[in-house]
């Protein structure tokens, strides 16, 4: 087998005030390539108004097989949400 | 199957059962894994053979506007093939690995694509009919159970549908046109009907991988319940055509509500996904001319190119 191209992750911001958002991957030799690329075939239709594009062995990614433990921190603090308080029904807007 | 396979592949089953996506790194069965890897790159390599019966007739389009109309749904198709090809990918195959049994003929891709696009009504036939009964599947497996293809499913419905309506303008265009015109359209549609309708695949009782697939809800809905819906559109914009679908036994069932249709030719099918079709070999040699002889040098200088640049900017930095 040849030596493939490298693979890239795609970031599209759809407009301004908008989160980057991932799109999809794509083959490029580098990173202009890649830009180039991606602007191809996730924007041909305005899609998009900014790109990013990295490659994808520099993502690290939490592993689903310790999705709870890792997780689990977040688990039992209710008191992080507004519900967990009670506020007399006079105060209308809190 | 120990213990702890055999939790794990509970687990897999309660996430299809309550519609959860199944993503990349999760735990799988490895026949899911392989059913995906094998359904979704015959999908790429089909969006991309299909790209050239309809290259075909990029030069030869009768005017600007059906030029430009024709070259991005060409286009479009490409995007669907690199879709594709990096949903299968997040499986654990290589897009090198795909090309090779694309190229090989180890790989399957839609038989239709071995049939060939001998005048200009066959690009409104292709759209209306190639592309409508894709949609029926596509859209279908927008609801996939494998979340990076159900995600690659969404994106290309949205660009599939503009490739079925310039289809039908363009039949719409010859039918409203001389005699010589509609005759040409009604001829499309003669040689096209049956080859779309063999597009869903074998019959229900025939299909050898439908059953697991619908367990595993990579499938949706089953090859015959697509057809019976493709062809109860279909019939009902032949007529707004005026055209004649070339199937005596096909009639409108009340009692059913939905049409009744001929039987189709079985034969014809396996002959064709044999390779015995009319352009199966060119559409292999197009492919291979394409990806080895025009294609590996340039993917090559590319990556010479990209070695030295970032060597030099490396030195650039020292
Ligand atoms: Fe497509
Ligand atoms: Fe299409």
């Amino acid at each position: 087998m040849k030596a493939e191209w490298p693979l890239w992750e795609v970031f599209v911001r759809s407009k301004a005030g908008l989160h980057h958002q991932h799109v999809g991957s794509l083959h490029a030799a580098d990173e202009q390539m890649a830009l180039e690329n991606a602007r191809d075939v996730y924007t041909r239709r305005q899609e998009g108004i900014s790109i990013w594009v990295v490659k994808s062995e520099y993502i690290t990614a939490s592993s689903p097989e310790e999705q709870s433990s890792f997780f689990d921190p977040a688990e039992d603090k209710v008191y992080r949400h507004p519900t967990f308080y009670d506020i007399p029904d006079e105060v209308k807007h809190m | 199957m120990t213990a702890k396979q055999k939790n794990l592949e509970d687990i897999f089953l309660q996430k299809i059962d309550a519609e959860v996506k199944i993503e990349p790194k999760d735990w799988m069965p490895d026949a899911y894994r392989k059913t995906l890897v094998r359904q979704i790159s015959q999908h790429a390599h089909s969006e991309i053979v299909g790209m050239l019966p309809e290259g075909n007739w990029i030069t030869r389009a009768p005017s600007l506007k059906r030029k430009i109309g024709l070259l991005a749904k060409v286009q479009d198709e490409a995007g669907h093939g690199l879709y594709l090809y990096s949903a299968a990918e997040t499986l654990g195959t290589s897009r090198g690995e795909m090309m090779d049994a694309l190229n090989t003929g180890k790989a399957k891709y839609s038989s239709i694509f071995n049939y060939p696009t001998i005048t200009w009504a066959d690009i409104g036939a292709v759209g209306w009919l190639v592309d409508g009964a894709a949609i029926m599947n596509q859209v279908m497996l927008t609801r996939t159970s494998y979340g990076p293809y159900a995600r690659a499913m969404v994106r290309i419905c949205k660009e599939e549908s503009f490739h079925q309506r310039q289809g039908f303008d363009i039949m719409m265009t010859l039918c409203n046109g001389t005699a010589q015109q509609k005759a040409m359209a009604q001829d499309a549609l003669n040689r096209w009907w049956w080859p779309s309708l063999m597009m869903f695949g074998p019959s229900d009782s025939e299909s050898q991988h439908s059953e697991q697939s619908m367990i595993w809800k990579i499938k949706r809905k089953s090859n015959d319940t697509l057809r019976q819906q493709f062809v109860d559109a279909a019939a009902e914009q032949a007529k707004v055509l005026g055209l004649e679908i070339p199937d005596p036994e096909l009639q409108w069932n009340e009692e059913k509500g939905c049409h009744d249709f001929g039987s189709i030719n079985w034969d014809e099918f396996w002959q064709v996904v044999k390779g015995n079709g009319i352009c199966n070999r060119d559409r292999m040699k197009a492919r291979v001319d394409a990806y080895e002889t025009n294609g590996s040098w340039v993917r090559e200088a590319a990556t010479a190119y990209a070695k030295k640049q970032s060597q030099s900017s490396i030195h650039k930095v020292a």
